[in-house]
């Protein structure tokens, strides 16, 4: 860590597709935001949302899983040191991100093979040979996990302690967060403190500003207790090359939000601009359109994924140069499941935004704008995309978890990321096979299952608030 | 409303042909018929030669869509495109190039599937919709509030882990089911219980929260009002008025996905070795078999193209204010 | 619908309850089988091929080692392996003649030999199975030859022919298949091979496929002379090949040289009959112990005992040790003993897995993930059963395999390739790196020996001990190969010219990759795996996986890098595996099986010694040669052979893993009864959790009924003030 802010001439920033997309993609977030904070319509709704307490629980939850998703999108490769004096500048063939080098104990501390979570010992006995020559079959001690232990020191002495420790002061930060945060929002409000407390305790601000504290401590006082534990153990254990689960996991997190963000914005434009003019022109394009939907979706999904992955198999082949690194191979492919996947899914929302289209084309405001001559273009923008936003942004947040799940599955069929990329999808794959296993290897199948679990179902509380919000026939209850 | 169906049916074929198209396009840009040959022939001791033999006999040695050397019409129809395509619009789906005959082996697989997805179907639909009644019979309360929470976190579970799960518990700890298999008749009612509970168990939060929602939309309407204020009990009004009204989006739901169930489950089916559509195509991708591919593709877009036409129809038939033309 | 399935699980769980006898809940099978000899197993894939002239595949050979009966065998028990007869009186020995036609002895050199004769005579009284394409109406014609199109109405499957024959094997049979090898319609994998050999083969296949572009759509192959392959009379046939080839013999013992009927080809010829997937592929016809009767590729396949076979003895003698282990208690007895083996579709690893542990399979192979469930490892390093296990009565069989898996290196390729000292260095470092032992005890759980040559244990010419091993990359030390420290390999890379993984010149990093078509969990742990050997030397390795067309295709064309490649014997002879790394015979261009492209003149002329040559001091001394140029020369680096682990149930009796027989089935025997008693035993079925998962459920909803009541009653005023709102 302290080289990297010592030394930043010794880092190349490497931008990768997904990277840039991802960037992207959060660029176009922020302007949808500053486009919906003029749309009074779009407003109203939102700021249900926001005083909903759960919905804001999970969008705390969903926040850290993006900042942690981001910190893994920055990526760079290191230095490496001159051999000889003159020589070009070289740098590592291995691409890092920032998430590497924030958990870097995590990454390096590579076991043999399998462990089980806060082990000292291997999972699997191995023959060593003892001082004097004899030989035993017994659990060899780990290289890392519990690698500080004295014979002064237990290991569940030593887990109690940590877990103390680690508690405390999470505790401590959390209160010190709340204090800090009620005292600001007494200031803005110009109340007493006590009432302040008492109104953060019955949700009576516009925004759950109770539910977002309560979260945030929780995950501070989690993450404090993990990071000591996971510095001297391996919290989740080790997979079967003996990498951290812990790690594994953590990676996991980008892969999951790339294939349900990426996905989405590569759909965007497509179901936007398709449905609409179906919707709108009618006629002839409304035909061509509604062949061309119709004959995607009868093509089964997983044949149009995997023939695309192959394709991009045979381009890899070709032009094996531009994909000199594991990394850049592995996200290229991952672009291209989120550009497949977004190809088979734009057509649910296109469908639903041509009949709402049909709709509006009806209603007496466009009538009458027609009939005041005024432009095509302008009454898409003015008057028609400004109605169906509502209809995108429910099908955005639905869609969302909906591909989280759909990786997994894919990488059992073989057709999902590329085998390199850690991901949620590839670990529970493999962990089928550990299910098998007696003693049951059960940690890496937890390990993602609690990290999916945690993903998906914030953002389904999350995406059920806004649709609760903008679905007219919901609103009233 | 003959004429309805003649049209829609006919508007089927360009369908048809585009998607046969799509798949000949996406299947030959990966693969060379050379290619196919090879994955046939085996890995050990194999000529060029042996693979021309292979390419002449399962027709694969002309030119993929136009053949330059042809005279006329020869041009179009002398090639593989044409020769292979043809035929599946009169249902003959040839050999697959292992040399057995499809047809035979689509009229056999069918039933394995139809048996996992019938009851799956049904059994889903009845256990969603009552739990999802019960649901909006307790709305707005703990019981409402913890239903959708439950249905959430139940549908955030990737379907792997249901059937890692289920396999474990059931065949392996407790020893009810068989872990995997299948068998004709009556015997195969001990192989389907367990895959489908686990669908069942799979799509219940997404069912029922989906039917919840419809049920509240009904019961936000006037015509509950009314009844009750006319004195009837919430149970009266639930199943006498509001289920009756809220079949219309169940049933047309339901019936596009009817068709479908030929085709069986590509997940399930792998999972509990069941000989099924879905495990035949998984299994003609893996092997590169572009015969039994194409006649899965034509195949899933016609019943896609009849489920869609059947949704029609079923709007008419609930709903009788509904024209088609 | 919807009733009626709950109804028939009803049915099922009340009938289940009632404790209906012997059978287990979970049993997969029918009932009434129990007493029956019938042996389970599995298959994963559908076999595509049951034609003896295109099977090659081991999937394949499962069932076609049962049916169809070549002239000779391996013997079951004896090692090393030995050829004795099966349909044949004897193993003959060839005669041989030179270019002129006279006749010279074995002892002659190779050279010289231009023409090896075979004569092969076999046994009289050799019946077909039952079969309709020998079945004849009284006047002695063949009923089912021409089939009329109301006649194929009728027809299904095989067994919807009424009437079947038999009828008994003859010397022409056996010509007859070999004929068949060179059919313009059959691909046969070993035609381009075998043509190089048989005299005229080449020939014969180019005069077929001009017959059949005259439009003949049935070739009687009996019209089409041979000079390779004659019959003498009724009970004898001649095959004559070029030069000498003592391995030749080793083929014979092969499927592909089993007998084929003319009236069966004549049978299947018949187009109406493919339609309905009736071909030699899926309706196999042999003389052999077993036959197929049922094969639905996609649920089951069933062989069951051929009540024409000719029968055959258990055999009276084996290695020492096998009486003690009672492999010859049945010595004598008629074969076979099973009078059925259902083969059921299973497309995963686990359930067949959990199956074997409920004893619904009889035998099983080890997973790397059962392994620590199956197997330890006594303090001493021999292999036992865990308790689990021995309780069980399951007992466990090894072997090593005579394969060989290896990593090649492309010699073609201009970094890690050719034969220049730099670019040898750098896979010599390399070979020194990747810590095969260790690959072999995490993916493998020990089962394995890695590889010090490309000689297989178990195969002429492999030397054990501290003479066997590869000096470049051990030592040996206290009595074992220790792998050399990883210094060396940095030191090694470093004279390459890469000092540290950089190019001395440049100072870029190196950057190898490894082709491959691995997907899956598997895999993944492997390149990881992979991935840490080569930063041991501060290389990085990058995994370039693609689909096994375009990997076929890479090293068609040469242009891979690093791959993995395996290869199983044909036949128990070291010219099987040399002949994997001999130049002429390069994968690239030439479609041989040298995947690495390797290609050295001294090992090219030392190989051309020694493939002709019987076994004896001076092969052996020739051979160590030429696996001193490949350790020398690396092109394959890494490899191992792998162990074979098998489990067997205790009422699974005569079982020795034989590498090179195919057709074992014959000698095994089950024990239903002890079966049936287990399997009862072993599968009780647990239903209390059933129980309390049902109460709590009912449990959870009285606070909904609770607050249904409160709602009933309050519902007249509440709905109301809910509804004004």
């Amino acid at each position: 860590m302290p080289d990297f802010f010592t030394n930043l001439s010794s880092f190349k920033p490497v931008f990768l597709w997904t990277d840039i997309l991802l960037l992207l993609l959060l660029a176009s977030m922020g302007a949808i935001g500053v486009y919906v904070s003029g749309q009074e319509h779009l407003l109203a709704p939102l700021r249900q949302v926001r005083r909903r307490a759960l919905a804001m629980a999970a969008l705390t939850v969903l926040l850290s899983y993006i900042g942690i998703g981001l910190l893994d999108s920055l990526h760079f490769r290191q230095k490496l040191p001159q051999i000889e004096a003159g020589q070009e500048i070289q740098y590592s063939p291995e691409v890092l991100s920032l998430l590497d080098l924030v958990v870097g104990r995590l990454r390096k501390n590579v076991e043999r093979t399998y462990s089980a979570p806060l082990a000292t010992h291997s999972f699997a006995k191995e023959m060593i040979e003892f001082p004097g020559g004899v030989k035993k079959r017994v659990f060899p001690p780990l290289s890392y996990g519990g690698a500080h232990l004295t014979d002064g020191l237990t290991q569940s002495a030593d887990i109690k302690q940590t877990l103390f420790m680690g508690g405390l002061t999470g505790l401590f930060l959390a209160f010190t967060l709340f204090l800090t945060f009620s005292f600001l929002l007494s200031r803005h409000h110009r109340s007493p403190w006590k009432k302040t407390l008492h109104a953060l305790r019955n949700n009576q601000y516009e925004t759950a500003w109770g539910a977002i504290l309560i979260t945030l401590s929780l995950i501070i006082i989690m993450v404090s207790i993990v990071i000591p534990l996971s510095a001297k153990y391996h919290l989740s254990g080790t997979d079967k090359v003996g990498q951290d689960v812990l790690y594994l996991a953590l990676k996991g997190i980008r892969t999951g939000l790339v294939i349900g963000g990426l996905t989405t914005l590569v759909m965007l434009p497509f179901a936007l601009f398709l449905g609409i003019a179906a919707g709108y022109f009618r006629g002839w394009v409304d035909d061509l359109i509604q062949y061309l939907y119709t004959t995607l979706s009868s093509v089964p999904g997983v044949l149009l994924i995997a023939a695309a992955v192959l394709i991009l198999q045979v381009y890899m082949d070709k032009h094996a140069d531009s994909f000199s690194s594991i990394t850049e191979r592995a996200d290229i492919r991952l672009l291209f499941l989120c550009l497949i996947l977004g190809m088979t899914s734009w057509i649910g929302l296109c469908r639903l935004l041509r009949g709402e289209t049909l709709k509006l084309r009806e209603s007496e405001y466009v009538q009458a704008a027609i009939a005041l001559g005024v432009g095509r273009t302008r009454i898409l923008i003015r008057h028609i995309l400004p109605n169906v936003m509502h209809i995108v942004l429910i099908s955005v947040v639905l869609d969302f978890s909906g591909l989280v799940l759909a990786e997994a599955v894919l990488s059992y069929v073989g057709v999902g990321v590329d085998p390199a990329m850690i991901s949620w999808g590839n670990m529970i794959n493999s962990a089928r096979m550990e299910m098998a296993r007696e003693p049951i290897v059960w940690w890496s199948l937890s390990a993602a299952f609690i990290f999916m679990f945690g993903l998906v179902l914030t953002a389904n509380i999350f995406s059920d608030a806004v649709r609760d919000a903008f679905d007219p026939r919901l609103r009233s209850r | 409303m003959t004429a309805y169906i003649v049209r829609r049916l006919l508007y089927a074929f360009p369908i048809l042909i585009g998607v046969n198209l799509l798949t000949f396009l996406l299947f030959f840009v990966i693969n060379t018929p050379d290619d196919m040959a090879r994955l046939h022939l085996g890995g050990k001791r194999v000529t060029q030669e042996a693979v021309d033999k292979w390419k002449a006999d399962h027709g694969y040695n002309k030119p993929l869509a136009i053949n330059l050397s042809a005279q006329g019409s020869g041009k179009l129809t002398e090639t593989i495109f044409f020769e292979k395509s043809l035929r599946l619009f009169f249902f003959d789906f040839g050999r697959a190039d292992d040399g057995r005959n499809i047809g035979a082996d689509i009229r056999q697989r069918m039933w394995p599937s139809l048996a996992i997805a019938i009851p799956g179907l049904l059994v889903g639909l009845f256990v969603n919709v009552t739990v999802a009644m019960l649901i909006a019979f307790f709305r707005a309360s703990y019981i409402d509030t913890w239903g959708v929470i439950v249905a959430v976190a139940m549908m955030s579970i990737s379907s792997l882990f249901y059937i890692i799960g289920g396999q474990f518990l059931f065949s392996k700890m407790l020893r009810l089911v068989p872990i995997s298999g299948y068998d004709g008749g009556l015997n195969a009612v001990k192989f389907l219980i367990l895959p489908v509970i686990i669908g069942l168990i799979a799509g219940v939060g997404t069912g029922t929260r989906w039917y919840r929602t419809i049920f509240l939309e009904e019961i936000g309407k006037d015509y509950v009002r009314t009844a009750r204020a006319k004195g009837l009990s919430e149970l009266t009004v639930l199943f006498g008025h509001v289920l009756r009204n809220a079949l219309v989006p169940i049933l047309t739901g339901v019936v596009v996905v009817i068709p479908l169930l030929f085709l069986g489950s590509l997940i399930t089916e792998s999972f509990f070795s069941i000989p099924g559509l879905g495990s035949y195509t998984i299994d003609a991708i893996n092997s590169q078999d572009f015969a039994i591919v194409r006649a899965m593709v034509f195949l899933g877009s016609f019943l896609y193209i009849i489920g869609l036409l059947l949704t029609d129809i079923s709007y008419t038939w609930v709903d009788p204010r509904v024209r088609l033309n | 619908m919807g009733r009626s399935f709950y109804f028939v699980v009803l049915l099922y769980f009340l009938s289940s309850l009632s404790g209906c006898s012997g059978s287990s809940l979970n049993n997969p099978y029918p009932k009434g089988d129990e007493a029956k000899t019938i042996l389970y197993s599995s298959f994963s894939q559908r076999p595509k091929h049951l034609d003896p002239a295109q099977s090659y595949s081991s999937n394949e050979i499962t069932f076609t080692g049962q049916i169809y009966e070549p002239p000779f065998q391996y013997h079951y028990l004896k090692r090393p392996y030995s050829l004795i007869p099966l349909t044949a009186e004897d193993v003959p020995s060839p005669l041989y003649f030179d270019k002129d036609g006279t006749e010279i002895t074995g002892a002659d050199p190779a050279e010289t030999v231009a023409l090896s004769v075979y004569t092969i005579k076999i046994k009289p009284g050799i019946r077909y199975q039952p079969h309709p394409s020998f079945a004849r109406d009284t006047e002695g014609k063949f009923l089912y030859h021409n089939l009329s199109d109301q006649a194929l109405e009728r027809i299904d499957t095989l067994s919807d022919f009424p009437k079947t024959g038999s009828r008994e094997l003859r010397a022409e049979d056996y010509v007859y298949q070999i004929k068949r090898l060179a059919h313009p319609r059959i691909h046969s994998p070993i035609y381009g091979f075998m043509s190089e050999y048989i005299v005229e083969l080449k020939d014969f296949g180019t005069q077929l496929r001009e017959a059949q572009k005259k439009g003949a759509a049935f070739l009687d192959l009996r019209d089409f002379p041979l000079a390779g392959a004659e019959v003498v009379d009724q009970y004898t046939y001649r095959i004559k090949i070029h030069g000498k080839y003592p391995q030749f013999l080793y083929w014979l013992a092969m499927p592909f040289f089993a007998p084929v009927p003319y009236e069966v080809d004549r049978f299947y010829a018949q187009a109406g009959l493919a339609e309905k997937n009736i071909t030699l592929d899926w309706y196999p016809v042999g003389t052999g112990p077993y036959m197929l009767t049922t094969n639905n590729p996609n649920l089951r396949m069933v062989l069951e005992r051929n009540p024409n076979f000719h029968g055959e003895q258990y055999p009276m003698e084996g290695e020492p040790g096998d009486r003690a282990a009672g492999m010859l208690e049945d010595a004598g007895k008629p074969l076979p003993f099973i009078e059925k083996v259902v083969y059921s579709l299973e497309k995963e690893d686990i359930p067949i897995w959990n199956k074997f542990l409920q004893g619904y399979y009889d035998s099983s192979g080890i997973s790397s993930d059962s392994f620590d469930q199956a197997v330890r490892i006594s303090e001493t390093g021999n292999t036992d059963l865990t308790e689990e296990m021995k309780s069980k009565g399951i007992r466990l069989l090894t072997s090593t395999a005579a394969s060989t898996y290896y990593m090649g290196f492309n010699m073609l390729d201009p970094v890690v390739g050719g034969g220049h000292p730099s670019a040898r260095k750098l896979r010599q470092a390399i070979a020194i790196a990747i810590d095969q032992e260790e690959s072999i005890s995490i993916f493998q759980n020990g089962r394995g020996m890695a590889m010090q040559g490309p000689l297989p244990p178990g195969i002429f010419g492999f030397k054990e001990g501290e003479a066997g091993i590869n000096r470049r990359v051990y030592d040996w030390i206290d009595g074992k190969p220790k792998r050399l420290p990883i210094t060396a390999a940095r030191q090694l890379l470093a004279e390459a010219g890469y000092p540290q993984g950089r190019d001395e010149k440049t100072g870029q990093p190196l950057i190898l990759h490894f082709d491959t078509t691995g997907t899956g969990p598997e895999a993944k742990a492997t390149f990881d795996w992979l991935r840490k050997q080569f930063e041991k030397i501060q290389v990085q390795l990058v995994i370039r996986n693609t689909d096994y067309n375009r990997f076929q295709d890479k090293m068609l064309k040469g242009t891979a890098q690093i791959f993995q490649w395996g290869w199983n014997a044909d036949y128990p002879d070291p010219e099987n595996f040399l002949f994997l790394l001999y130049g002429p015979n390069a994968k690239a261009g030439k479609n041989g099986e040298n995947a690495a492209n390797y290609s050295n003149k001294e090992f090219d002329t030392l190989f051309d010694r020694m493939k002709n040559m019987e076994n004896g001091p001076e092969r052996q001394r020739i051979i160590d040669q030429m696996v001193e140029v490949v350790r020398r020369d690396v092109p394959w680096v890494s490899g191992f052979h792998p162990q074979r682990f098998g489990l067997f149930h205790a009422w699974y009796g005569n079982i020795k893993p034989n590498l090179m027989a195919n057709n074992t089935l014959k000698y095994a025997k089950v024990d239903p009864h002890l079966r049936t008693q287990q399997q009862g035993q072993w599968n009780k079925a647990v239903w209390w959790p059933l129980w309390v998962g049902g109460m709590l459920l009912l449990l959870g909803t009285l606070p909904a009924i609770r607050s249904y009541r409160r709602k009933e009653r309050g519902i007249s005023e509440h709905s109301w003030q809910r509804n004004l709102q």
